[in-house]
């Protein structure tokens, strides 16, 4: 064997061990917290709605925040530029040109929540109180046509909402894709 | 043997001088010679070398030698933090985007791989996405939050990190939309900065995500976990526990200093050989679920719309993928002779096997030299000697990992996901060089 690749097969071993170490031997610095003292980061809002915050919001609301807060980017109605298209595309997905949209293309209403409450609006990331959240959401979904204008978006009805394109998504993991 | 220069070079009517060269194996079609051939001591075909690199024959004569000013001067006082060279202004995150919303909002510039060579890229280059700029975090303010399935949520400072002890490795990240033009019914024109750069590799070194998840406990319900940064986007993603227990480390260093800001400062998650999306910057939150949190960038983005309409989620793995960086558009070819060709191979599933190159669009292979050290879920330098007779030619490389996975041309990859999958596009490149010396993005 060279000694290069004794040293290499040392550095390899030595890595294992160190490794091994690692995991067995942690200084445990860590600083105890209460999920109640993480709430104010505790944001993330699964398909099953789980941790959806008091309030409700209705389609009227929603294009009154909408208005305000959205449209300078968005554009009238969601219909998009400078930033993403929000509304429309239904039936796109199989052409040469897909138009992707919240409508057309997400699995799941609470994404939009998730999304809206932690990123939006660009310029002023959560600034939106929660029932804002909730408006603006029932006012994108409604001019999708997934729900109608007498929706109520709260805790309890989000996660109900059936969006249209969730049959088409799979789950790749832990397989691969060809 | 299976082919000589003398046979190639003389149906071509090129100077009888190379005729002489009978001796250097040319072991695939126009022109690529065996990739022994620059390693001088160790190949057989030392005899032959002087002939091959016989570059003094070629060359005009060399102008009689001055003495430069900056011999005759003293040079520059010393400076805290080094930069490159002057000289070098064009190696750089070119094109930065131009914003609609005035100077924030999401977007990305690329590494300039052309420029590049061995198989880490310079922190100042290494290739930048962001949801909604770069944070400015105050390190001391910074917190690590892990909550959710555990036993006792925990909260780690920076300072408490760097008490732990470290793992370094070597990983690339590459977006998952890097090369995506590629998908286009036209081949689009561009560099292998502009059309692969949202790729980089740095040695990273942190802590292992798993020791820290353990020190909170991991419920045994947790099968999942959702990372999110403390940037303006929260940027948010869904990772299996499966994963984080295997490999995934909490950066705090790159290259031997700290994370760059742009690049996740303080820390940042990283996850070897993912969509580089997963490897989540300025990471503050790390929550256990039993099921994946759906967030707006694994579902609405960095999901493959398919043949039929259906989008496959949670499509992982980096592929196998390669690209010659030189020659390539930009790094043109210089007259006939002996050239070298290189660039990069990479694989999210394991270690480079075997990168192979073809210098007539795909005709012909010939096996590269890998660059040492070749690792696991790294960028690995391949190089192989050409020599071009001056006529036209493609030149393509294409990646075999050590799961025995090969790089898929373009029909192959067209053919199995359709043309707007957007991510993953790891299809074979190919660069056409035409009689001038230009290269160009071609479909072959
Ligand atoms: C200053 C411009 C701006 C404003 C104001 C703004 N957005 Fe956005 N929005 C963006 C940009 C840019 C993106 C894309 C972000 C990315 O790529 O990560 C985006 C993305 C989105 C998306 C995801 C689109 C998709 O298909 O992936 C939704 C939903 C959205 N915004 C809703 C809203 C709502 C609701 C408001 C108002 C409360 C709002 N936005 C206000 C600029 C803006």
């Amino acid at each position: 064997m060279s000694m290069h690749k004794i040293a290499l097969l040392t550095l390899t071993l030595s890595g294992l061990t160190a490794g091994a170490a690692i995991a067995a031997e942690s200084p445990k610095l860590g600083q105890p917290i209460t999920e109640k003292d993480a709430a104010a980061w505790n944001q993330s809002i699964g398909p099953d709605g789980v941790g959806l915050p008091p309030g409700r919001g209705t389609v009227k609301r929603g294009a009154e925040v909408y208005a305000a807060k959205c449209e300078i980017c968005h554009a009238a109605k969601g219909a998009g530029t400078p930033a993403d298209r929000l509304v429309g595309g239904q039936g796109s997905l199989d052409s040469a040109q897909p138009i992707k949209t919240v409508g057309s293309y997400w699995p799941y209403a609470t994404t939009l929540f998730d999304y809206v409450r932690r990123a939006m609006p660009l310029n002023e990331p959560q600034s939106l109180s929660a029932e804002e959240v909730y408006a603006v959401s029932a006012y994108v979904l409604n001019l999708n046509g997934v729900v109608n204008e007498k929706f109520i978006a709260d805790a309890k009805s989000m996660p109900q909402v059936k969006m249209p394109n969730r049959d088409n998504f799979f789950v790749v993991y832990p397989g691969n894709l060809p | 043997m299976s082919g000589c220069i003398m046979e190639t070079i003389c149906s071509r009517g090129r100077g009888l001088r190379l005729a002489k060269q009978h001796d250097i194996e040319q072991v695939a079609g126009n022109g690529l010679l065996d990739r022994r051939l620059f390693l001088l001591r160790s190949s057989g075909l030392v005899s032959a070398v002087g002939a091959a690199t016989g570059l003094a024959a070629t060359s005009a004569r060399a102008e009689p030698l001055t003495v430069a000013e900056w011999t005759k001067t003293p040079g520059s006082w010393f400076t805290p933090y080094g930069m490159p060279s002057h000289f070098e202004a064009k190696v750089a995150r070119g094109a930065i985007p131009a914003s609609p919303y005035g100077g924030f909002g999401p977007g990305s510039v690329r590494a300039p791989l052309q420029f590049l060579d061995g198989m880490i890229t310079p922190n100042g280059l290494h290739f930048e996405r962001s949801h909604n700029g770069v944070p400015d975090i105050d390190p001391e303010q910074h917190k690590l939050l892990i909550h959710g399935l555990v036993r006792q949520p925990l909260t780690f400072t920076r300072e408490a990190l760097l008490r732990y002890p470290m793992t370094s490795r070597i990983s690339f990240v590459e977006c998952a939309g890097n090369s995506g033009a590629l998908y286009g019914a036209n081949a689009a024109e561009g560099t292998a900065q502009s059309l692969h750069g949202l790729l980089s590799c740095a040695e990273w070194t942190g802590v292992p995500l798993s020791t820290l998840l353990d020190d909170a406990g991991i419920d045994p319900a947790a099968k999942w976990l959702v990372a999110e940064g403390a940037d303006a986007a929260s940027m948010s993603r869904s990772i299996p526990l499966a994963k984080a227990m295997d490999d995934a480390m909490v950066a705090l260093f790159q290259n031997g200093e700290a994370v760059r800001p742009s690049n996740g400062y303080p820390m940042r998650l990283l996850v070897p050989g993912w969509q580089g999306n997963m490897n989540v910057k300025w990471l503050h939150r790390i929550k256990l679920v039993r099921e994946p949190v759906m967030a707006k960038d694994e579902t609405s983005r960095y999901s493959l719309l398919l043949k039929g309409g259906k989008a496959a989620m949670f499509k992982f793995q980096m592929d196998a993928k390669s690209v010659i960086t030189k020659p390539s558009p930009g790094i043109g070819m210089r007259g006939p002779g002996l050239y070298e060709i290189s660039g990069l191979a990479w694989s999210g599933n394991g270690k480079i096997a075997k990168v192979e190159v073809s210098a007539d669009g795909g005709k012909s292979w010939a096996p590269a030299a890998l660059s040492e050290p070749v690792l696991s879920k790294a960028l690995t330098r391949f190089r192989i000697p050409w020599r071009w007779n001056g006529g036209p030619a493609v030149l393509q490389s294409r990646a075999i990992d050590d799961t025995g996975y090969v790089q898929p041309t373009r029909e192959q990859q067209i053919a199995a996901r359709g043309s707007r999958a957007q991510y993953h596009c790891n299809l074979i490149t190919s660069w056409q060089v035409a009689e001038s010396g230009e290269v160009k993005h071609v479909y072959a």
